[in-house]
């Protein structure tokens, strides 16, 4: 039974104790892989100076325990947690974080960049560049969409 | 009664982020079919534009019908990770 933690919050998030959290109580884990998303610099040759992150209340959660779920059925996993930040972000801050444990490495590498692949393409998140010469919504990039498909 | 909402730039483009519509029609085509007779920006961003659709919360296609106290969104290809 896999444990699923799913957050979606304006607040920082640490890794650490996400980590520590994950692991708590488990001692069959052999692996944890994680992903941190930051706020890159400049995206499109445009000065970024940060980030407006809006979601689909409700639907993003549901979402996202849709991709946790179809992981799960996927690899031997014990546990998976997603936490996505929404609101206004700066620059080098974190955006988004997802650990996934399991018995070993090959399926938590591959369950967690199936979760960022899938997350990237079906949860309902919007960014809004905000740059030196105004504000600028995010287009979705093909390549995200032909990479979500080569699972 | 169904409520459609509107996020990011969509809804953004066309002032609006939420409607209450009595009167609806049967599927999420027709829907973009009738929103799309308010004006040519409606039509274009619902009708000619690739807006993705969501019923209850979860991505629909074009064909999923619609009942009373359905919840369905309008948004562009989501860009968060």
């Amino acid at each position: 039974m896999t444990k699923f933690t799913v957050r979606i919050q304006e607040a920082d998030f640490s890794l650490e104790h996400e980590y520590q959290a994950v692991l708590a109580g488990k001692a069959e884990a052999g692996a944890v892989v994680s992903f941190v998303g930051l706020v890159r610099d400049f995206n499109d040759g445009r000065n970024v100076t940060g980030l407006k992150l809006e979601h689909y209340p409700g639907m993003t959660e549901k979402a996202l325990n849709d991709i946790v779920q179809q992981a799960s059925e996927r690899w031997q996993l014990q546990a998976a947690t997603v936490i996505h930040r929404v609101g206004q972000l700066s620059l080098a801050e974190q955006i988004v974080l997802v650990i996934v444990t399991s018995a070993h490495r090959g399926d938590a590498f591959d369950a967690c960049e199936f979760i960022m692949d899938f997350l990237k393409t079906q949860a309902p998140f919007w960014k809004k560049e905000t740059t030196d010469n105004g504000e600028f919504w995010v287009v979705a990039k093909s390549a995200d969409q032909d990479k979500a498909k080569t699972w | 009664m169904i409520t459609v909402l509107f996020f990011a730039q969509l809804r953004e483009q066309l002032q609006c982020d939420k409607l209450q519509l009595d009167d609806y029609p049967q599927t999420v085509a027709e829907l973009r079919a009738m929103l799309g007779k308010k004006s040519p920006l409606w039509s274009e961003l619902l009708v000619s534009d690739t807006a993705l659709a969501a019923v209850n919360q979860t991505i629909s296609h074009d064909q999923v019908s619609l009942n009373s106290g359905d919840e369905v969104a309008f948004f562009p290809p989501v860009t968060g990770g």
